[in-house]
């Protein structure tokens, strides 16, 4: 039943998501891919909708998703799945264990939680731009980019897309040299909307 | 978001005090799911116990459901105009730079010791190699492997540590300079 698999499926994001935000990234990917609930591209549109509009990504995100495969009633278990987990355990935290982040054993996990996130989070930016950039999803992908004839697979560079990814990078180091702040994602997002429809739609 | 926070429970509404505030974004942050939410099961259950929390995080939640459940209405038909739909091409390319450039932020955030640097690698190496390759690893056991991994590595220090204090002490140099 779908709604049982909204709520189970958060329930274990919201369970293991460290890291806030970005930290729980991969983990979604992973459940929405393997269910075959969203495509990758489907995907980063909901990414981009949930992180432009207020609230929690996580939550933002499971209500989109939730929304996507069972309507409203979809929204609210994958939703309620996603917050449960957080709000048991800071009760739990906030009741009983006072002096829980001074636990010399709790800051030895979290020391071999945090490189484990960051590293997933670059995984996953990775794969995702192998994907939507160069159209490669798996090893024999690479191969057949490298070496076009050998393949009668089409696998090929997103020529526009690429273009888009190094004009954000070029602005984003001028930015942060020049005006010696970051850009908001916001602002980002807006700036790759415009460039989406100047590169895919006009030229 | 903390001095938001900040200034609304702790200066404004006296809910909390700045020391409890300091540990609640400690905890928040280091608790698994989203910092608001966190956040506000702890300010709820410090002002009014367990139904303050339940208020709170209900209530955290709601502006999220509302206007993301509006928007998952007509996104689809949103996107079937040729232009929002070039727009989103370029927003796709867009939402994997913001991902790569948060994840390199945060890795120039990390503790720069080796035990870090080689989880960093390791599981880096081994999810994209996974992902490409189709081999199906849930994230969740990286997660709880790392977090194990490094609880045997302290536990393996502080072993290491106990013994040393101890031979100190029969040395009678005295410990506790660990």
């Amino acid at each position: 039943m779908i709604y049982l698999q909204l709520f189970f499926s958060f329930l274990m994001i919201g369970t293991v998501s460290f890291g806030g935000g970005y930290g729980m990234i991969s983990l979604i990917r992973e459940t929405v891919l393997s269910y075959g609930w969203l495509s990758e591209e489907e995907f980063l549109n909901f990414i981009a909708v949930s992180e432009s509009t207020p609230g929690p990504l996580a939550v933002n995100m499971a209500t989109f998703i939730g929304s996507s495969q069972g309507g409203i009633l979809g929204s609210f278990f994958a939703t309620i799945g996603v917050v449960m987990p957080s709000f048991f355990i800071i009760l739990l935290i906030a009741a009983l264990l006072k002096n829980f982040m001074k636990y010399a054993g709790v800051q030895a996990f979290l020391s071999g939680i945090r490189p484990c996130v960051v590293a997933m989070i670059l995984s996953t930016a990775v794969t995702m731009g192998l994907g939507t950039l160069f159209s490669v999803r798996s090893v024999d992908d690479i191969g057949s980019l490298l070496n076009p004839g050998l393949s009668s697979e089409a696998v090929s560079p997103d020529y526009k897309g690429i273009f888009i990814f190094v004009f954000l990078i070029v602005l984003h180091v001028l930015w942060k040299h020049f005006r010696k702040k970051t850009i908001s994602p916001i602002l980002m997002l807006l700036l790759s909307a415009g460039l989406g429809v100047a590169v895919y739609g006009v030229l | 978001m903390a001095a938001l926070l900040e200034h609304e429970f702790v200066e404004k509404k006296k809910w909390i005090s700045k020391e409890e505030f300091m540990d609640m974004v400690a905890i928040a942050e280091s608790t698994p799911g989203p910092v608001a939410i966190n956040s506000a099961t702890f300010i709820g259950y410090k002002t009014e116990g367990v139904l303050g929390a339940l208020l709170a995080t209900v209530a955290v939640s709601i502006p999220s459901f509302v206007i993301i459940y509006l928007i998952s209405l007509v996104f689809d038909r949103f996107l079937s105009l040729s232009y929002v739909a070039y727009a989103f091409r370029g927003i796709q390319v867009g939402v994997v730079y913001l991902i790569f450039s948060a994840g390199i932020k945060m890795a120039r955030g990390l503790k720069k010791d080796i035990f870090s640097r080689l989880i960093l690698a390791a599981v880096f190496f081994l999810m994209t190699f996974f992902t490409l390759t189709s081999v199906s690893f849930s994230s969740v056991f990286y997660i709880l492997i790392c977090g194990f991994l490094a609880v045997l590595l302290y536990l393996i220090r502080t072993a290491c540590g106990v013994s040393q204090t101890l031979k100190k002490n029969k040395d009678g140099k005295g410990g506790n300079d660990l």
